[in-house]
């Protein structure tokens, strides 16, 4: 009986012990846009992802990095909770937007999104035409006036560097486009609403090199404005347009995703401190 | 050379014999439907007439000669039969279409694999039986044989060929679209109805044209329940002719030129079942470009 009530006793302190280690963490972590914290991910009795603490910066763009099953994506698409739609899928750990825990309970996956936007690997627009593309999401988002969604639209379509060419065919079909730039389209679909960060599943690897650069210089100039970050399989990319790089590798043993290191891209690419980003960068694995 | 392989003839022949097995296969297949296409074709094109599309069922009178004269046309039938397939198609639609949605968007639970399953025991139900029922739920009850009891006994044939093209064509629409609707805080129902039903548009509209066709040739269900009328009617309370109901009553009829209507309305039902097939493939081969 008294050894049930220490076993109880124990477990209870090491929870409050944890549980306070977090709150320190987390009062350091507030400063940053996004913080994971301890985070760990399941698909049904799968790990997919362990322990993977990364901050990421206010109006910067982060890339992660990493070879193929190592749980880049399943940490992109966890923050904004697009794994919501797989039943079998869990998270434990944090994640806050802003001091915010985004899997908390007083968080709306719906209103969550509308902060965290995301592009995907593959173009992806509705079968709308381009002008509705765009101003789909502000509908969402409730926007009623014609006349400023026309001008938000027209702004966003600059800024994704594509309304020089759809000026003209504003109410053609989006699937009209090239493959580029239809993604350079859904770009300005996922900016439109005004989110604060945006997620990029491997954004160009669906694209040619001059669609590619033209998606590349887009992003740099969003880094103005929205805080980025973006998987990416291509380490010039990475090299190219990242402020900060987190390289994440498959535990061999338990094969869940770890964050091996995080920094600034330079350092990271030119002073690794972890032998195994040092190999994945000089393209020895991976 | 590969022809030098020890079997090489043996198997050339076979495959020979093989091929013209299945091209005479395809031809006995082809042939009833080129016989039947060609002879309605060949005995309805005569009777086709300006009084036939304009005018609707007229009395044989025997002239002082003796001899029959008739006349007449079967625009009754045809305004019945759109009246009540057009019906049918008011209620069968919204019932197929959010069937096939719940079925493609929430397809993992005990209910959808149900309904799943009725569907398909629906389809193969025998039409006189969907007949029966809708006899003995409306015609009975109203003690009244009317149009609308027909068409709501052609709903239910049809509801089940709407539900499961939906799903299918649904189904189809790329799952990546649906998430770039997620990504912008849609709510489920909201994405269902923006972004994927307009996607599977031109599919959905080919089940209802294939539905819309099966419906219009159907005989059996309107001989219990919307029975039949030789003047024209407008309303679907009451009895109503149709197309295959007067093909099927004018062949029975004493007088040759009964028959040569009935001929001539089986060919207007036939062409219309077919340019409706063929509406539903053009539409599909667009959606595919």
């Amino acid at each position: 009986m008294t050894q049930e009530v220490q076993i109880q006793a124990n477990i209870f302190s090491s929870l409050i012990t944890r549980f306070s280690n977090y709150q320190n963490e987390a009062v350091g972590a507030l400063s940053n846009k996004i913080q994971a914290l301890h985070f760990d991910f399941y698909y049904g009795k799968f790990q997919a992802l362990n322990d993977l603490s990364l901050a990421i910066k206010e109006r910067s763009i982060t890339a992660l990095i990493g070879p193929s099953g190592c749980g880049k994506s399943t940490f992109l698409r966890a923050i904004n909770r697009m794994h919501d739609q797989n039943p079998t899928a869990r998270a434990a750990g944090r994640i806050f937007l802003d001091g915010q825990d985004i899997y908390g309970p007083f968080t709306d996956p719906l209103l969550l999104r509308r902060r965290v936007g995301m592009v995907f690997q593959r173009p992806n627009p509705f079968t709308l035409s381009i002008f509705d593309n765009v101003a789909y999401g502000l509908r969402v988002a409730g926007w009623k006036d014609k006349k400023r969604i026309a001008e938000r639209v027209e702004e966003v379509l600059h800024q994704a560097a594509l309304w020089n060419e759809v000026k003209d065919r504003l109410n053609h079909s989006g699937l009209g486009l090239s493959g580029g730039q239809q993604q350079r389209l859904c770009i300005a679909r996922t900016i439109a609403p005004k989110p604060e960060v945006i997620l990029m599943d491997e954004p160009a690897s669906a694209l040619d090199p001059i669609s590619t650069l033209k998606i590349e210089e887009t992003m740099f100039e969003l880094r103005q404005e929205f805080t980025i970050i973006i998987v990416t399989h291509s380490m010039q990319q990475a090299a190219r347009v990242s402020d900060e790089t987190a390289f994440l590798l498959m535990n061999a043993e338990t094969r869940a995703g770890e964050l091996i290191e995080a920094g600034p891209t330079d350092q990271i690419f030119t002073n690794p401190q972890d032998k195994r980003t040092e190999d994945y960068i000089s393209g020895r694995f991976g | 050379m590969i022809t030098q392989a020890s079997n090489y003839k043996q198997r050339k022949i076979v495959d020979q014999f093989m091929r013209g097995l299945m091209v005479g296969a395809t031809i006995l297949a082809l042939i009833p439907l080129f016989l039947i296409l060609g002879y309605v074709i060949f005995r309805g094109a005569s009777s086709l007439s300006l009084a036939f599309f304009t005018e609707a069922y007229k009395a044989p009178q025997m002239s002082l000669t003796g001899d029959v004269q008739s006349a007449g046309g079967v625009l009754h039938g045809i305004v019945g039969s759109i009246l009540i397939v057009g019906a049918s198609l008011l209620f069968a639609l919204p019932i197929g279409i959010l069937a096939g949605v719940f079925l493609a968007e929430y397809p993992a639970n005990s209910v959808a694999t149900t309904v799943r399953f009725a569907t398909d025991v629906l389809s193969a139900a025998p039409s006189i039986v969907v007949g029966v029922v809708a006899y003995i739920l409306i015609v009975q009850r109203t003690k009244q044989f009317s149009g609308l009891a027909g068409s709501v006994a052609l709903a239910v044939l049809m509801i089940p060929v709407i539900t499961r093209t939906t799903e299918e064509i649904l189904k189809l629409v790329p799952h990546t679209v649906r998430e770039a609707a997620i990504a912008l805080g849609t709510p489920k129902w909201k994405t269902t109805f923006t972004v994927v039903l307009p996607a599977a548009t031109s599919g959905i509209v080919t089940g209802a044209l294939l539905a819309f066709a099966r419906a219009t040739g159907e005989t059996a269900p309107l001989l219990l329940t919307v029975l039949g009328n030789n003047n024209l009617g407008y309303s679907l309370l009451e009895p109503l002719a149709a197309l295959p109901l007067l093909t099927y009553k004018y062949t029975e009829m004493p007088f040759p030129e009964l028959n040569d209507l009935a001929w001539g309305t089986a060919l207007v039902l036939t062409g219309l079942v077919l340019s409706v097939n063929l509406l539903a493939r053009w539409a599909t081969r667009s959606r595919l470009k």
